[in-house]
């Protein structure tokens, strides 16, 4: 917290603090100011409670805060997604009442989802003007014009003509964005806008959000990724449990402080790393072709190995095949060519292409799989968690009827090692949190001590405890001699965590490298480049 | 303002509470619509609808024998509904059941002894609702084709199909009926309890009611069901084979629609025509809609809709109002009933000026 209150603060500053935004010194008045804000949801779940927070023009701003913590919440409520239940909210001094997204516009609050809101057979041009009520004839040619003005003015780089549909992830954020420029956003806040972006992309990201801030706008972003509010905030406010906690000048932090901030407690930040112990081969890739529903090329050609005890991460931009490749070995995705063997102990092999989830396990093959789409494949999200321990087990037994006395017991067991919050284990899973959620997924997932552990965006979502939570399970289950295939996408993590880094490059093995020995720069290069730099 | 925010879930009593509000807020305005368009006194229309429905222990048979049979209708599309397959085929399942068991009547009726023509028509009966039901499956199963559409047109086949048999077997020549089949040997008609026409039905529907109730919450194939309903995603990743619980469930539900014409043809009315479904199977779906696919709150909702049913039909006769009229009151309240859902899951918030909001 700081301390250092200047007279030249106004007096209805409730917290000392100092501006420190480029070249603005002299808009001392918050664009945004929120007082005393409190959202419930159905009464009793507190996402928000008494936050008080100023947003000033020509700063950016991060948000920090673990899952839960309610930062979303909060910004919802800004941009007229939800209404708080108390509290009131100033813009350039006046008081408004924020009812809709629409009121949230005209007031020029933009916010960008972790979800995109695009039309995919939409152009670029079509999406930014969708829904504008201007005056006149609808004429796209001069929407493109401003469009590119725009584009010009901050250095994005959109083809206002091209289709969503051909679109990368980045682009269509940088759509979105523009988007909002368009509209004449000058308060504008992103979700977690680097959770799909790659090293490369996150730069010319950060390198359009400072211009937009040098330009005089208010920028918000929603994160809990440290070394990027360290790269690009000028300030730091940190929620907990959806109380404001206090905020920091981001230059006069360090990353340690902003941690012990965000959880309340010292937290180590170190991912274990030990060497595999007696690494055999446990299952063997060759020449892995698939083809996706519509007929499109996703894996090709692919061939690895994964040993025991040992974790192979899998990094590449998001879409470069890795669904393809987990659905593959997990017998959920039909294969061109290829094969895909199991080594067992006593170096019988089987080949698992052809076969579906219960024919593998009863090859004997102890396969577990946490897929991307936790509550739309991996869990049940209606049924509560008893029932949802009994997604694999529930066959078990001759009797026509299920047996839910050991799934519960699971649930029970889950809930207490893995530190599930929830009410009780008749809970509807969606209706958990998100790290929550991977909890009772990965808890049930590994329950059945497997030999092979397919994970998808393991820590996707989650706060930097349930993170830390999920790390160690894997690596315990490394210890206890499995093979892991991790499929991340944060580098920093990949290279701390994994034994051999896999990258692919639109469906094709750009290389394998040491976990230990590489580089993020190298990774990066593999994974935008196929073989990386010209060797 | 009025702001509309999504509720937490609701305890049961309070569910509870807001139906039976529903239910007395609608009695309320046909109350006043009845006052307003017909001049007559509500209480005595009302006391006409429950003279209708209980008024004589003969209304009171009947009464329980439609509910039994809509309640049957309604559970045989339970299953396919917790999987999110919608059977609108009920109908046309519940004819061809009654026609097979009609058709084992008519020519088994002379030749084999009593005992083994009801074996047979059961097993006729059941199975031919069975691949009523059977063929929209397979289609949904292999190629995706929409199961709506599908089972709807079934209904249509199945009726001319019934159509063409009255006329083939008709009694005597030129009616266009078939009348009371095997009216003197009585073979093919399902026991009579005692002097109870309607209990046998009624036992029977009660027997199907727990057992579809435990088959659909502790048995294995349920839960394959609940999880193919929510994702069938889900059912893939963890072995299910999707196709064949399609197939399997369509297979029971077409079977207890097959049963439930049995218990039509053979065991009341001991004939058959195009209209003996009557329209159940389609006031099924909203009975199992109304029920949320639970067969133990379906007993209250196929009763509510067969005692609003008779009743109105009781006040076209007592005062001499068009049907239609019966029909208005029926609509104000499921209006009521199905609206009072909204409030359920939605909470409406009344918001004061100055960004204040009632809570």
């Amino acid at each position: 917290m700081l301390a250092n209150a200047t007279e030249s603060i106004p007096s209805v500053a409730p917290i000392g603090f100092e501006f420190t935004g480029k070249g603005t010194m002299a808009d001392k008045q918050p664009v945004v100011r929120m007082r005393d804000i409190t959202k419930a949801f159905a009464g009793k779940v507190v996402a928000n409670s008494h936050v008080n927070l100023d947003i000033y023009r020509g700063e950016i701003l991060a948000l920090l805060g673990e899952n839960g913590s309610g930062k979303t919440t909060l910004m919802n409520m800004l941009s007229g997604i939800y209404f708080p239940d108390s509290g009131s909210i100033e813009i350039d001094g006046k008081p408004v009442v924020i009812s809709s997204p629409k009121v949230a516009f005209d007031h020029g609050i933009g916010m960008i989802h972790q979800h995109f809101k695009l039309v995919n057979v939409f152009t670029a041009a079509e999406n930014i003007v969708l829904g504008l009520k201007e005056k006149g004839a609808f004429d796209l040619q001069a929407a493109s014009e401003r469009i590119r003005q725009i584009c010009d003015a901050y250095g994005f780089d959109v083809d206002p003509n091209q289709k969503v549909y051909d679109m990368s992830v980045s682009q269509k954020q940088t759509v979105e964005i523009v988007k909002m420029l368009y509209r004449g956003a000058e308060i504008l806040i992103l979700d977690e806008p680097t959770a799909v972006l790659t090293p490369q992309e996150t730069d010319k990201l950060f390198a359009v959000l400072r211009n937009m801030r040098d330009d005089g706008k208010a920028i918000i972003i929603i994160t809990h990724k440290l070394h990027e509010v360290q790269d690009i905030s000028d300030r730091v406010v940190v929620l907990r449990k959806g109380e404001y906690v206090g905020e920091m000048i981001t230059a006069e932090s360090t990353t340690e402080e902003m941690t012990t901030m965000m959880v309340g407690h010292q937290v180590e930040l170190n991912i274990d790393r030990p060497r595999p112990v007696n690494p055999k081969r446990r299952v063997r890739v060759h020449g892995l072709t698939v083809r996706n529903s519509e007929g499109i090329l996703k894996l090709d050609n692919v061939s690895f190995s994964m040993y025991s005890g040992e974790i192979l991460g899998v990094a590449g931009i998001s879409g470069s095949g890795q669904k393809e490749l987990l659905e593959a070995i997990a017998g959920l995705q039909p294969v061109e060519i290829g094969s895909i063997e199991y080594v067992k102990d006593d170096g019988s092999i089987d080949q698992l292409i052809g076969k579906d989830p219960l024919e593998i396990a009863e090859l004997g093959v102890a396969l577990s799989f946490v897929p991307e789409d936790r509550l739309g494949m991996g869990l049940v999200a209606s049924m509560d968690l008893t029932d949802n321990m009994m997604l694999r087990s529930f066959r078990r037994g001759s009797s026509p009827f299920t047996d839910r006395k050991a799934p519960k017991e699971l649930a029970e067991k889950v809930v207490e090692e893995l530190e599930v919050n929830t009410n009780s284990i008749e809970t509807p899973v969606r209706r958990l949190s998100g790290g929550n959620v991977q909890k009772v997924l990965v808890g049930r997932e590994i329950s059945s001590s497997p030999t092979v552990l397919l994970t998808a965006y393991a820590v996707r979502g989650l706060d930097v405890n349930s993170s830390y939570m999920i790390y160690d399970l894997i690596n315990k289950q490394k210890a206890n001699g499995t093979a892991v295939l991790f499929v991340g996408e944060d580098l920093d993590v990949l290279l701390e965590l994994c034994d051999r880094i896999l990258v692919l490059c639109g469906g094709k093995v750009s290389g394998i490298v040491d976990g230990r020995y590489t580089s993020k720069n190298e990774v990066g290069m593999l994974m935008t480049k196929l073989g990386g730099e010209a060797r | 303002m009025i702001h509309i925010t999504k509720r937490k879930e609701l305890l049961p009593q309070q569910v509870l509470g807001i139906r039976l509000g529903a239910i007395a807020l609608a009695l309320v305005v046909c109350g006043i619509i009845t006052a307003m368009l017909t001049g007559l006194n509500p209480i005595s229309v009302y006391g006409a609808m429950l003279n209708g429905a209980f008024g004589s222990q003969r209304k009171i048979w009947i009464l329980l024998q439609e509910t039994a049979i809509l309640l049957c209708v309604s559970l045989a599309l339970t299953p396919a509904f917790r999987m999110k397959f919608w059977n609108l085929g009920g109908e046309g399942q519940v004819l061809v059941g009654g026609l097979a068991a009609a058709a084992v009547m008519l020519v088994f009726g002379s030749r084999l002894p009593n005992a083994l023509v009801i074996l047979l028509e059961i097993v006729a009966a059941v199975g031919a609702g069975a691949v009523w039901a059977l063929v929209p499956a397979i289609f949904k199963a292999k190629w995706n084709t929409n199961e709506t559409l599908f089972t709807l047109m079934m209904n249509y086949v199945a009726t001319q199909l019934v159509a063409y048999y009255v006329i083939v077997w008709e009694v005597p020549k030129g009616s266009g009926k078939i009348g009371i089949i095997n009216q003197s040997t009585e073979i093919g008609w399902l026991p009579q309890i005692g002097s109870y026409k309607y209990l046998l039905n009624i036992i029977v529907v009660a027997i199907v009611t727990i057992a579809m109730h435990t088959y659909l919450n502790y048995s294995k194939h349920g839960y394959e069901i609940s999880v193919v309903g929510e994702s069938t995603n889900t059912a893939r990743y963890v072995g299910i084979k999707v196709e064949r619980v399609i197939i399997r469930t369509l297979l029971l539900s077409g079977a207890i629609c097959g049963l439930a014409g049995l218990l039509l043809v053979a065991g009341t009315d001991h004939t058959i025509t195009t209209t003996i479904a009557g329209g159940r199977g389609f006031t099924a779906v909203m009975v199992a809609w109304l029920a949320k696919f639970n067969p133990a709150v379906m007993v209250a909702s196929s009763a509510l809709l067969e005692f609003m049913g008779r009743g109105a039909g009781e006040i076209t006769t007592a005062f001499g109002l068009n049907h239609s009229f019966g029909d208005i009151l029926t609509g104000i309240i499921l209006f009521f009933i199905i609206g009072s859902e909204f409030f359920i899951t939605y909470k409406v918030n009344f918001q004061k000026k100055g960004g204040k909001s009632d809570v």
